[in-house]
């Protein structure tokens, strides 16, 4: 497996978590993952929705502690 | 030994920190115990949110330059010799005329930049107002614009979350103004799944935009412009036909930042409290380059170099830690050429705009003249 970056983008409201993470995956190679933590419930939900539009695939999703969080790796 | 604080970066982040210490830290200077020095680019400051009235001819060009020498506190040593590499284990940074400074404390300020080049054909067939060149161009685009469709066109990540709906409210009135509005079909797009990054911005701006007919396209992330089928793709499978595209291209930080390996598209990882680059202690990150997922803004980059001014000036005279930043963000938001609103928030405190008016909009312009003053260190 390719590395995993994380982004911490709890308390993010501005450009926050998915604006976040589609500035992260310009920067990313295909297979690589990345991890968003979103203090946003709605995260949850837009993260994964976007990224099967585009065609990213979700490794994983869910809550932990006070956050969520959603893995994503690079498909393209 | 006298103690070296080096910025690199004069631009708002770079120069606030520099005559701002100057005054915390004069004693110290008068005796020579401490030293700032800064490295920048040009001999002039331009302010970058005046850029935004340059399409539409409301700002004559030489308003937006001052002489970076004149912007500066004296006491700072300034340099007009681009950085090349820094190197963080050694302490020193070298610059493209092979000078090497060295110092105690670094604040690395070197700002973001536009990359249409990224995008295939956005070069090409784009035009933009985020530098003055593409300012330029814009504004002869529209000069000769006689009605058809314009897409305003937004990519992440970018500086300045407020001005791609500014710039979209603008345009519909100077071509009300040129009675080229009923010609004309403006289509703005964004990266996510409403119009603006900030909930309540987003709210206002879809029945402000359905008022007033503006078409809209969420989830766009913009896969590649065709420049002579004039036509816009996003990655969602989107396309778009457009007789003038008006973009706000995706960005990164500085080549420097990238060459001396400290951080991915030249973003540097950088705590969020501390503002120090993660792994150092004595390398302080301010104001568009760092990794923080805040908004890029001239107000980000001023309360951030507030933090940074105190916390330097109290480890240098007293060795502690002064006070953590708290994420604030302030943004004026021009919603017409009359009207404006603004916004704030923390990394606690979600953002709720009040009604836009006459007087808020007086008040942005008015601050645009202020942003000399805040520069200087003064507001
Ligand atoms: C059209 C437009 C409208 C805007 N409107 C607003 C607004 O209304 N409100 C708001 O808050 N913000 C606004 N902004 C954003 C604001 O201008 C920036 O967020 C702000 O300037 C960031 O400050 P900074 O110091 O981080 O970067 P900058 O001010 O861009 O300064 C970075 C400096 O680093 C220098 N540099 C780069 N590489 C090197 C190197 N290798 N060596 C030495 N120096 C280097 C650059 O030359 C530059 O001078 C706007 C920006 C644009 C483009």
């Amino acid at each position: 497996m390719s590395e995993r970056k994380v982004i911490d983008a709890r308390g993010s409201f501005c450009p926050g978590p998915l604006m976040e993470l589609i500035a992260a995956l310009k920067l990313m190679q295909v297979g690589d993952e990345v991890e968003i933590l979103s203090t946003d419930q709605g995260t949850a939900k837009d993260v994964p929705e976007w990224a099967a539009k585009v065609g990213h695939e979700t490794v994983d999703s869910g809550e932990k502690d006070d956050h969520w969080f959603v893995v994503v790796r690079k498909a393209k | 030994m006298s103690k070296k604080v080096l910025i690199v970066g004069g631009g708002l982040a770079g120069t606030i920190v520099a005559n701002g210490l100057c005054r915390h830290i004069a004693p110290q200077m008068r005796k020579g115990e401490i030293s700032i020095t800064m490295i920048g680019t040009t001999d002039t400051h331009m302010y970058q949110p005046g850029l935004l009235y340059v399409p539409f001819g409301k700002i004559r060009e030489h308003e937006l330059f001052r002489p970076q020498r004149k912007v500066l506190d004296k006491r700072v040593i300034f340099h007009i010799d681009p950085a090349t590499n820094i190197d963080v284990e050694n302490q020193k940074v070298t610059c493209k005329s092979g000078a090497v400074h060295e110092y105690d404390y670094l604040v690395i300020a070197t700002g973001s930049r536009i990359m249409p080049q990224n995008i295939p054909g956005m070069e090409e067939g784009g035009h933009w107002f985020y530098d003055l060149d593409g300012a330029r161009k814009l504004r002869t685009a529209l000069d000769t614009f006689e009605g058809g469709k314009i897409v305003v066109n937004v990519n992440a990540p970018h500086k300045c979350p407020v001005a791609p709906l500014e710039i979209t409210f603008m345009l519909k009135e100077y071509l009300q103004g040129k009675g080229l509005w009923n010609k004309t079909e403006i289509t703005y797009t964004y990266p996510i799944g409403r119009l603006h990054a900030l909930e309540p911005v987003a709210e206002w701006a879809k029945p402000a935009m359905d008022k007033d007919g503006i078409k809209y396209e969420t989830f766009f992330n913009t896969k590649e412009v065709d420049p002579d089928a004039k036509t816009i793709s996003s990655e969602e499978g989107v396309t778009l036909n457009y007789d003038l595209l008006v973009t706000i291209p995706p960005h990164n930080g500085a080549p420097v930042i990238m060459d001396s390996g400290l951080g991915d598209g030249g973003w540097v990882p950088t705590n969020k409290t501390k503002l120090l680059r993660e792994g150092s202690t004595n390398v302080f990150v301010c104001g568009d380059t760092t990794n923080i997922p805040i908004s890029k803004a001239g107000s980000t980059a001023h309360f951030e170099a507030d933090t940074v001014i105190d916390n330097l000036a109290s480890i240098l005279t007293e060795g502690r830690w002064a006070r953590d930043y708290d994420g604030k963000v302030f943004c004026f938001v021009e919603t017409g050429m009359n009207t404006g609103t603004y916004v704030w928030f923390n990394y606690t405190t979600p953002p709720n705009p009040g009604a836009p008016s006459q007087m808020i909009h007086w008040f942005k312009l008015a601050y645009n003249r202020l942003y000399w003053l805040s520069a200087r260190g003064l507001l």
